[in-house]
C-alpha cells in the first residue's frame, strides 16, 4: 500500500513551488517518514526555515510552522526551544540560507548542542533568485554570479558541523531517499544539536548551466560519487578522490544539551536562593 | 508600610520593569550602552524561572526574541545604536506576522561606531522608520529612573495588547544615572497578557481580524497548528499575492495604532505650566530634565515658558502638538542630535508659529542654559 503523506500535508497547499526535478520533495517525503517514525505529535512540533525554495517546506506541512527571515531559521528556533524545551523543533532550509547568510546562527546552534534537528538541503545554489553561486558551489562551476566559472572554494557543511559542535552529523542525498528517513529519525532522537545534510541537486539554476543532460544525469553524479563512510575506511585516498562520504559522519553522547543545561542552572539558582 | 526603595541604575530599574511585567526571555548580544540591561536579566531571570541568552549577534538576539514570544514567552532584548540597526529587519518581521516583544534601545550619538559611550537622542526616527515597508510603530521614551520601570511595564503591556514590537527609547545620560526608585507592588501597575484565541484547534486562523484589528495570538506547543511567515498573507496566515488582501492586512496593522481609539490608548504625554505658555519647549527623554529646569529658569525671568513631553514619541502626538502651534508663539525642540522629531513637529504645525530647535551632538547633555539662550533669540 502506498504511503500515507497526505495526513501530514496541510489540505489545499499544494502543488507546491518546486521545479520538476527538484530534490525538495524527495527529502519532504523522507522528513514526513521520519516524524512519522518517531510520532512526534504534530501540535508539539515547530518547523522553522528561513527563504529560499527549501525554506517554503514547513508551508506544506500540518504542524506548527515558522517561516522565519532569511538566514534566521536556527536563531528563531533557538528562541522557541529553549522557551519550551518540551517542543519538538526541526529547521529546514537550503545552504546558501544556512551557511553563508546564516552561517553564524547555524554554528553557533551546533557549539551550544540545543536539541534541535536541521535538514538542510544542498543544492549548491540559490535557486530562488534565479542560481547565484552559494558557499556550496563546487569551484569553477557555473552560476549566474560566476559566468567565468566559480573562483571560491567550498564549505563543506557536515564538517563545519562537526567542527562547531554538532553532536548527531549525517549526510546522505535525494538520490538515496530510504537512507534520508533513516538519518533525520536517528537526528531527531538524538539529544542534541543534529544535522542532515541531503546533497539534492537543483536542474534548473545549477544543472542547466553546468551541462548536466538531464535530472536522471544529476541523479546518477549523486549516486556515483556517494561514499558511506564505513565504505570509505577501507579506501585509498585516491579512491575518494572526487567522492562525499554519506551515512552517520559523527555521533557523540556526552557533550550536555543546551535546554537541560540551561534547566539545570535554574534549579541550582533557585535552590541557592 | 513605605514601599521599597532603591538607588538604582536606568539599565537596572529597566531590567526590574521587565520582570515586573513578567517577561520570561531575553535574548540579547553584548553592546555599549546597553549592556547592563542583559547582566541584570542574566542574574534575574533564572530565579522567576526564566530564559536568559547571548545569542551570537544582534540578528540572532531579536530573532531568539520572536520565536521565544511565538512559544508563549513575553521577551525582551536590548541593544543600542549599531545594534538597533542590526536589529531593523526583524522589527519588521515582528510588525507583519504580529509577534509581541519589547525593544530596549539605549541610545547613543552615531551614525556607525560614533561614540559609544556617549548620550545621543539620535535613533527616534529610526525607530520609526528603521524597517523597511509601511508599519506602524509604537516608541516611549523614559526620562527618569522611575519611569523606566513603569515605561518598561508599559511597553509590554502594548506589546501583548496590540501584538507587535514596542521599543524604549532612552539614552545614555539616564541609562548609566542612578536615582532613587520606588518599587510598585505586584499588582499595583496593570500587567497585560495577550489575548488567547478562542477558536477550536483546527479553526484557528492567526490573522483573523473579524472580532478586532487585533487578532488573538496563540502559542506554538498550545494546541493549534497554524503557520507564521514574514510573507504578506491572508488572514488564515499563508501567504498569499492578491491584492485585496495585501493592501488590507498593511491597512490593519497600522490602523491598530493609529486608529483614535488605539492612540487614546497608547499615547502619554506629560505638560508642565502650558496653561498660558508663550513658548513651548517640546523634549523628551533626558533633554525634558533640561528643559524643565529651563520653563522654572526662564519663569523667573518673567518669560511664559511651558514643558510639553511626550512620553510616547511613536505614534506622534498630533493632536495635541497642533493645538499647542495654535497656543504658542512658538515651539522650540530641544534634541541630542541635529534635528530629527523637530521635522515632525514642523509638519504637524502647519506654520502656525516659530518652530526651532536646539541641538547637541558632541557627547555632552543639552544644558539648560543652551536652551534657554535659544528661546531668548527666538522670542
Amino acid at each position: 500500500m502506498a504511503y500515507d503523506y497526505e495526513k501530514s500535508i496541510r489540505p489545499g497547499k499544494l502543488p507546491h513551488i518546486w521545479c520538476p526535478g527538484c530534490g525538495h520533495g524527495i527529502v519532504m517525503k523522507g522528513l514526513i517518514r521520519a516524524m512519522d517514525a518517531c510520532e512526534l505529535d504534530r501540535e508539539k512540533t515547530t518547523i522553522v526555515s528561513g527563504i529560499g525554495c527549501a525554506s517554503r517546506l514547513p508551508g506544506y506541512l500540518d504542524a506548527c510552522t515558522l517561516h522565519t527571515a532569511h538566514g534566521r531559521a536556527a536563531a528563531f528556533a533557538t528562541g522557541v526551544k529553549l522557551t519550551n524545551p518540551e517542543m519538538n523543533v526541526i529547521c529546514c532550509g537550503g545552504d546558501g540560507d544556512g551557511t553563508a547568510i546564516g552561517g553564524n546562527h547555524f554554528i553557533h546552534a551546533c557549539r551550544r548542542n540545543i536539541n534541535i534537528t536541521y535538514v538542510i538541503m544542498n543544492n549548491y545554489i540559490y535557486g530562488m533568485t534565479g542560481g547565484q553561486f552559494s558557499p556550496c558551489t563546487p569551484t569553477g562551476m557555473k552560476a549566474s554570479t560566476t559566468p567565468y566559472g566559480n573562483p571560491d572554494p567550498t564549505f563543506d557543511i557536515s564538517k563545519l558541523a562537526i567542527g562547531a559542535g554538532a553532536t548527531f552529523v549525517a549526510r546522505t542525498t535525494a538520490a538515496h531517499p530510504r537512507e534520508i528517513d533513516k538519518l533525520i529519525t536517528q537526528g531527531i532522537k538524538h539529544k542534541g544539536m543534529s544535522v542532515i545534510e541531503v546533497l539534492d541537486d537543483c536542474p534548473t539554476s545549477y544543472g542547466r548551466r553546468n551541462k548536466f543532460r538531464s535530472v536522471i544525469d544529476m541523479m546518477k553524479r549523486l549516486k556515483k560519487d556517494a561514499v558511506p563512510a564505513k565504505a570509505a575506511a577501507k579506501m585509498t585516498p585516491e579512491q575518494l578522490e572526487g567522492k562525499f562520504l554519506t551515512g552517520v559522519l559523527y555521533h557523540e553522547t556526552d557533550k550536555p544539551e543546551y535546554t537541560e543545561q540551561y534547566d539545570a542552572l535554574i534549579k541550582r539558582v533557585q535552590e541557592g536562593a | 508600610m513605605a514601599k521599597k526603595s532603591a538607588l538604582v541604575q536606568g539599565n537596572q530599574a529597566c531590567a526590574q520593569g521587565a520582570i515586573y511585567a513578567g517577561c520570561k526571555f531575553f535574548g540579547g548580544y553584548p553592546i555599549t550602552p546597553s549592556t547592563e540591561v542583559a547582566e541584570e536579566m542574566s542574574a534575574m531571570l533564572p530565579k522567576v524561572g526564566g530564559k536568559f541568552i547571548q545569542m551570537e549577534d544582534e540578528i540572532g538576539a531579536i530573532a531568539s526574541v520572536i520565536g521565544a514570544s511565538l512559544a508563549g514567552a513575553k521577551a525582551l532584548t536590548a541593544t543600542s545604536g549599531p545594534g538597533f540597526s542590526l536589529k531593523q529587519e526583524l522589527i519588521g518581521y515582528a510588525c507583519i506576522a504580529e509577534v509581541p516583544c519589547v525593544i530596549i534601545n539605549v541610545m547613543r550619538g552615531g551614525p556607525s561606531t560614533g561614540m559609544p559611550t556617549g548620550p545621543g537622542q539620535s535613533d527616534v526616527m529610526q525607530a520609526r522608520w528603521g524597517t523597511h515597508g509601511d508599519h506602524a510603530a509604537i516608541a516611549l521614551v523614559p526620562q527618569s529612573i522611575q519611569e523606566i520601570f513603569t515605561e518598561t511595564v508599559r511597553a509590554f503591556n502594548l506589546a501583548e495588547k496590540y501584538r507587535m514590537p514596542v521599543q524604549v527609547l532612552f539614552d545614555e545620560i539616564v541609562g548609566h544615572m542612578r536615582e532613587r526608585i520606588e518599587y510598585p507592588e505586584p499588582g499595583e501597575l496593570e500587567v497585560i497578557d495577550r489575548e488567547a484565541p478562542t477558536a477550536a484547534p483546527g479553526e484557528y486562523k492567526p490573522y483573523d481580524a473579524s472580532k478586532g484589528l487585533v487578532p488573538p495570538l496563540a502559542a506554538f506547543g498550545a494546541g493549534h497548528k497554524f503557520h507564521v511567515t514574514g510573507l504578506n498573507k491572508a488572514e488564515d496566515g499563508f501567504p498569499t499575492t492578491k491584492a485585496e488582501l495585501v493592501a488590507a492586512e498593511e491597512v490593519r496593522q497600522i490602523q491598530k495604532v493609529e486608529c483614535e481609539e488605539a492612540r487614546a490608548d497608547i499615547e502619554s504625554n506629560e505638560e508642565y505650566m502650558l496653561e498660558d505658555a508663550d513658548v513651548v519647549l517640546w523634549a523628551y527623554g533626558s533633554s525634558a530634565r533640561s528643559a524643565r529646569y529651563a520653563v522654572n529658569e526662564l519663569r523667573k525671568e518673567g518669560i511664559k515658558a511651558g514643558l510639553f513631553r511626550p512620553i510616547t514619541l511613536w505614534p506622534f502626538p498630533v493632536k495635541r502638538t497642533a493645538e499647542l502651534a495654535e497656543q504658542a508663539k512658538a515651539i522650540i525642540v530641544p534634541e541630542m542630535n541635529l534635528g530629527q522629531m523637530i521635522y515632525e513637529v514642523e509638519r504637524v504645525a502647519q506654520n502656525k508659529c516659530i518652530i526651532d530647535g536646539v541641538h547637541r551632538v558632541d557627547g555632552d547633555p543639552l544644558n539648560p542654559g543652551q536652551i534657554m539662550d535659544k528661546v531668548k533669540e527666538v522670542i
